[in-house]
């Protein structure tokens, strides 16, 4: 009997129909839509007069270009958004959902939020599903065992029509997981270690699957972290399979499946997982035991560093490829050739993003700021990822212990992940930030990001500086 | 419908930068703009314009002849990071229909063949001698019914699935054809899985 991978199981799952030339019709069973990239498709659905096929397998949220604060005591954020583009697109978005009939988390509701912490949430993204975005962190959804990939504004358009994509098979990658973390190691240190070894486009062209005792003892937030991530190695899959740590998430979200349609998905989802002897193009293998807090120093997610290193000095290094980006990754982020990690100041800290703003982020960089102060001058602002998480995390007290140490505590959404929003940088400000991309501009023009976990994030508002946390917290 | 891709000849712009990234290629703060129109100059905004709005002169893309040309020849992960389309819509804002790499972002791959865009991937080698012709401004012309890249005296082949190539030709509409040729293994494929996951269908049902 053939041996499959889970990510040949849902591939399989979901063909329509075999293209010539070696492409697959494949089914798509959820979509989500977000302001940003969505407006076009839409478009395109009105010219050619089309209606969605299946407009209940869609949900639509606005949180890239929303403001996380708002001038209101209720926080409500309908009416005053400053910014007319922003504004206008929110507004585009809200009669788009209204003129196609797509199930819509309203901005001031409460299951608002960032598109791949909402769809968790809800119970929208479940097991064994093809899930997709127009928005490359979609790999995010791909920690629950469904196959989830970002894709274009054209593409959108496809799915909401045609319920379909043409697409073609990935190879496979296996990367398991092995030895136990130092316990201020997370996720998000085991993610840029690895896109570090295998560089920013290492995955490219492959189906990540996690595998290994280190990958079952995390949580559902973990996973998130760790397939979120793999679009920086430049996979547009991340996969875990499903297991008891996932139905517990799953059973009782909105969306989820109830009585005894509960029982027949999770039987089916607990045949998600790879077979013993199934074969993977690429198998990698990581001790998460000899792993130590992570930081970028540069442009690209893969210049990324132990936190105890120095920075490259690109005269040490043969010429060619590395050097170059070395050189214009230092000069870029205003950095000496050999400096210290540890020794290079900030400006900002950002807390949240569809990488870390889940309520287990929240209360990492909270254990770290409780009775400290964040460092005269840093801005350093907490986001939560859903208007659920804030609730959440404010019911723990975590909002006080946040405020109490300097931190700002915001309204849910992207933020300073992605410069289009209130939250950005100005040109030579440096952030300490949770979000997934260094690169050159994410964060605003000029500005320069260092990617780290929560707790690392933390620590750098209150030191000021980049800190290593497992000292910080001695 | 896009722009029929068949044949196109001209000047290659030489990017000879690895990880070229969908923020370069079009900054996040002009995704505010919903239209597709009108992005071109918006392309590799940051690197072409300093914080005043002025040109930056050095800058391959403000310098003759490849201020107008229609190739790019960029270093390997070209594209790379987010899924925006505008990256795609703005490059060919500038005009340009053709882009050699020794690899893309595949999500930007996917968007060009969507937008009339041809992406070429050839070997690092190949590439870097591509860089060299594109810097001294030899002429680049492709064809892609015959799936050839000819520069100077030297000629390329590459590789494309025959459905994509197809639809390059013929400028095609993917949604327009998908609905066309497969609604019916579509709505057969969802029958099938309704019965053996009914779960997937519970909010349908229900609206």
């Amino acid at each position: 009997m053939t041996a499959y991978t889970l990510y040949e199981k849902l591939w399989n799952a979901h063909a329509v129909a075999e293209l010539p030339g070696g492409e697959t019709l494949l089914y798509i069973d959820r979509q989500i839509l977000h302001e940003v990239s969505s407006p076009q498709a839409f478009v395109a659905m009105r010219e050619a007069g089309r209606q969605l096929r299946r407009p209940q397998t869609h949900i639509a949220v606005a949180d890239h270009a929303v403001p996380t604060r708002s001038p209101r005591a209720d926080g409500i954020r309908h009416g005053t958004i400053e910014d007319a583009q922003a504004a206008s697109q929110i507004a585009e978005l809200e009669t788009n959902v209204r003129d196609f009939a797509v199930p819509y988390a309203d901005l001031d509701g409460a299951e608002q939020g960032i598109v791949h912490v909402i769809g968790p949430e809800s119970g929208f993204t479940l097991p064994g599903t093809t899930i997709v975005c127009g928005d490359s962190h979609t790999t995010t959804h791909g920690a629950f065992g469904a196959l989830a990939f970002g894709i274009g504004a054209s593409e959108q358009g496809t799915v909401m029509a045609a319920q379909c994509l043409r697409q073609k098979r990935a190879r496979t990658m296996r990367i398991e997981l092995s030895g136990t973390r130092h316990p201020l190691v997370f996720a998000k240190d085991i993610a840029l270690a690895i896109i570090a070894r295998i560089g920013a486009d290492g995955a490219a062209g492959h189906a990540v699957e996690f595998t290994g005792p280190a990958v079952r003892a995390m949580s559902m937030a973990e996973r998130m972290t760790l397939c979120n991530m793999m679009i920086e190695a430049g996979s547009r899959v991340g996969l875990v399979a499903p297991d008891d740590v996932t139905f517990a998430f799953l059973k009782g979200r909105r969306l989820a499946p109830k009585g005894a349609l509960w029982d027949q998905a999770a039987a089916a989802w607990r045949d998600l997982a790879s077979d013993p002897d199934a074969v993977y193009d690429r198998v990698i293998e990581v001790d998460v035991a000899s792993l130590v807090p992570q930081v970028s120093w540069g442009t690209t997610p893969d210049q990324t560093l132990p936190v105890d290193a120095a920075l490259p000095d690109p005269a040490q290094l043969a010429e060619g490829p590395e050097r170059r980006q070395a050189e214009k990754a230092l000069a870029y982020m205003g950095l000496t050739p050999g400096q210290s990690l540890t020794d290079i100041a900030i400006t900002h800290a950002f807390i949240g993003s569809c990488t870390n703003g889940r309520i287990e982020d929240i209360r990492a960089a909270a254990a770290v700021a409780k009775g400290r102060k964040v460092a005269p001058g840093i801005k350093a602002i907490v986001v939560p990822g859903s208007a659920a998480t804030r609730a959440a995390a404010e019911a723990e007290g975590l909002d006080r212990i946040l405020i109490e140490a300097g931190f700002e505590w915001r309204l849910a959404g992207c933020s300073m992940c992605v410069a289009m929003n209130d939250d950005r940088l100005k040109p030579g400000e440096r952030c300490a930030s949770t979000s997934n991309r260094n690169f050159e501009g994410r964060q605003g023009p000029g500005g320069r990001t260092h990617l780290m976990s929560p707790a690392m994030a933390a620590a750098a508002a209150i030191a000021g500086h980049i800190a290593d946390i497992r000292e910080f917290a001695a | 419908m896009s722009q029929p891709f068949t044949t196109l000849s001209g000047k290659a712009a030489p990017m000879p930068e690895e990880n070229i990234d969908t923020d370069i290629i079009f900054p996040a703060r002009f995704l505010l703009i919903t239209a597709k129109a009108g992005l071109g100059r918006y392309a590799f905004h940051d690197r072409r314009f300093d914080a005043d709005g002025a040109e930056i002169p050095d800058y391959v893309l403000n310098r003759a002849p490849f201020n107008a040309a229609p190739f790019i020849v960029a270093g390997a992960n070209f594209g790379s990071g987010s899924s925006r389309e505008q990256a795609v819509w703005a490059i060919a804002g500038l005009g340009v229909r053709c882009i050699i790499a020794a690899g893309f972002g595949e999500i930007f791959h996917s968007n060009c063949q969507r937008n009339g865009i041809l992406p070429i991937t050839l070997p690092a080698d190949t590439v870097a001698e591509l860089m060299v012709a594109a810097q001294t401004e030899q002429s680049f012309a492709v064809d892609l019914e015959t799936q050839s890249l000819t520069v100077g005296n030297r000629a390329f082949a590459f590789d494309i699935a025959p459905e994509r190539k197809l639809a390059l030709l013929n400028g095609w509409d993917e949604t327009a054809v998908l609905l066309h040729q497969y609604s019916g293994a579509i709505a057969e494929f969802e029958t099938r899985q309704k019965a053996s996951a009914p779960w997937l269908y519970a909010e349908d049902d229900a609206s």
